[in-house]
């Protein structure tokens, strides 16, 4: 006898976004979906106690929810006219074959994460309607009121509506883009867990990071063609096994050189592995997540910060950087390239950088450690005093901190 | 689905002769694949004048209703069945005119 409880929470994580796709590819209309499997939802927490779990909770679930749209449809006594645009919404010519899964879900992704919606409406959006967070959890995770986070999701929806963003594939000569702009959607989320902002924040949010990670599988299992999905699954992977180590037992950053390597997770390091080994093994030229978690795969196969080959890091840099010539990526390569060319190369680079990078708390922070180096104690406490005034997340600043005054 | 695709300009200056051409090749294009409605391009914002007639008389003066740098200089009326095609005939359309543009939808029902 399965717990019905357990059952429903699986049901959540498992059929949301399907129950959801499945709905407005049908209504035609995102906020009848969303408002008609949440009651479904609800309806099960209260019935499968009693009544058993059904053999297909999630049949069970849509059907439910079919059933609770129509009854909202009736109620509003706009029967007709909405069974007639959801004529139309599904009457649109059948998606193109693009080697995709013709799946529900993926297009309502691509209506979350639509380049005519901000950004943040698009994060918002993509947590409600594929992962199933609920209004309270996605305002607490982005650190702003109930309401404001309703009337973000309301307007939002409300200009899918009235613009009529469409709900489905994009052509062959937008997917390219538009995929990118759902793994950007992800990437965001993925890092507002990994370097949660806010200094009374925790400094680590694993409940977005996971998030983040299940909803990158969910888009790999739909596009396992996508070699830049795959990239971002394994960059997330292998940031994520390190995630334990990276924060001390008094809440501060451990740094790569400084992390006890038998604390990350072995499990995701392999995944991860596997993943940018399939990459490689298809000889196409990579894309900036592929090569981001080349990058990572390189890190997390040392068995000693000692033991990295910073040659081959320094490459898939400059690879990088021909990709994406941003200055962020210049800098990170500058890290690098300290290991393989000594500290004064590396602020050289580094220092070129200061018009771009002068309010980013890392470039005060990486000057101030290759300052440090150089034995230049007086300019590294100026860097480090700027990085800590900067530095946005609490576990930053307290190894900042620490390191600022460990200067002689 | 009917679009606005307006026109954002910020100089008092008319489109030299090569943007015509880049706006009327579009024009066509609009024509012979059915998107076509209607379209203009506008006199200078001091040219316009504001009339308020809610109260007992009409009320007529002179200028643009609202002052700013950017105004609007002409616009497209498209037909479109969605967003994504109204966006991407929009960023041709801001390519021929080399101009800025905005994409709005018609109010339905």
């Amino acid at each position: 006898m399965i717990d019905a409880r357990e059952a429903i929470i699986r049901a959540h994580r498992e059929e949301w976004a399907r129950v959801v796709a499945a709905l407005a590819r049908r209504f035609g209309d995102l906020d009848i979906a969303e408002e008609a499997a949440a009651e479904a939802f609800a309806i099960g927490v209260e019935r499968w106690p009693a009544d058993g779990v059904p053999p297909n909770p999630g049949a069970w679930l849509t059907t439910t929810a079919n059933r609770k749209a129509i009854d909202r449809i009736r109620r509003e006594n706009k029967r007709v006219e909405k069974q007639k645009e959801a004529q139309v919404l599904s009457d649109d010519e059948p998606p193109e074959p693009l080697g995709a899964i013709d799946d529900d879900r993926l297009r309502l992704i691509f209506t979350c994460c639509h380049p005519a919606l901000a950004m943040e409406a698009r994060v918002a959006l993509t947590l409600r309607m594929i992962g199933g967070l609920t209004m309270p959890e996605i305002a607490r995770a982005f650190l702003v009121q109930e309401s404001t986070m309703g009337r973000r999701i309301t307007r939002a929806k409300a200009k899918i509506q009235a613009a009529r963003i469409p709900y489905r594939m994009p052509s062959a000569d937008d997917l390219q883009a538009r995929v990118s702009g759902v793994l950007a959607v992800l990437y965001l989320i993925f890092n507002e867990g990994y370097l949660a902002t806010g200094l009374d924040t925790d400094p680590v949010r694993g409940d977005l990071t996971a998030e983040a990670i299940r909803l990158t599988r969910l888009i790999r299992t739909l596009m396992p063609e996508d070699g830049e999905v795959a990239g971002l699954l394994a960059l997330m992977l292998l940031t994520e096994a390190r995630r334990t180590a990276r924060i001390s037992a008094s809440g501060e950053l451990v740094t790569l050189d400084e992390q006890d390597r038998g604390a990350w997770d072995s499990a995701l390091v392999t995944e991860g592995h596997r993943l940018v080994r399939e990459r490689l093994d298809t000889g196409m030229a990579p894309g900036r997540y592929q090569i981001l978690a080349a990058i990572n795969a390189v890190h997390t196969s040392a068995r000693d910060i000692r033991d990295t080959e910073w040659s081959q890091v320094v490459a898939l840099y400059n690879q990088l950087v021909s990709l994406d010539p941003s200055p962020i990526i210049a800098l990170n390569r500058a890290i690098a390239v300290a290991e393989l060319d000594g500290p004064e190369v590396a602020l050289a680079i580094v220092n070129r950088l200061e018009v771009d990078l002068a309010g980013y708390h890392a470039y005060h922070a990486t000057r101030a450690d290759l300052l440090r180096r150089l034995g230049r104690s007086l300019e590294s406490r100026t860097a480090y005093d700027k990085a800590i005034e900067l530095a946005g997340n609490s576990a930053e600043a307290a190894y900042l901190s620490r390191r600022r005054d460990q200067l002689g | 689905m009917q679009y606005l695709i307006s026109v954002i300009h910020d100089k008092l200056d008319l489109a030299p002769s090569d943007e015509m051409a880049a706006i009327d090749v579009f024009n066509d294009r609009l024509q012979t694949e059915g998107h076509w409605v209607f379209a203009g391009g506008l006199g200078f914002p001091d040219t316009a004048t504001v009339i308020d007639n809610r109260g007992e008389d009409a009320v007529f003066t002179d200028g643009p209703f609202v002052e700013s740098k950017e105004y609007l200089a002409g616009f497209w009326i498209i037909e479109a069945p969605d967003l994504d095609v109204a966006l991407m005939l929009a960023t041709e359309g801001s390519k021929a005119c080399n101009r800025k543009v905005e994409v709005r939808p018609f109010l339905v029902e």
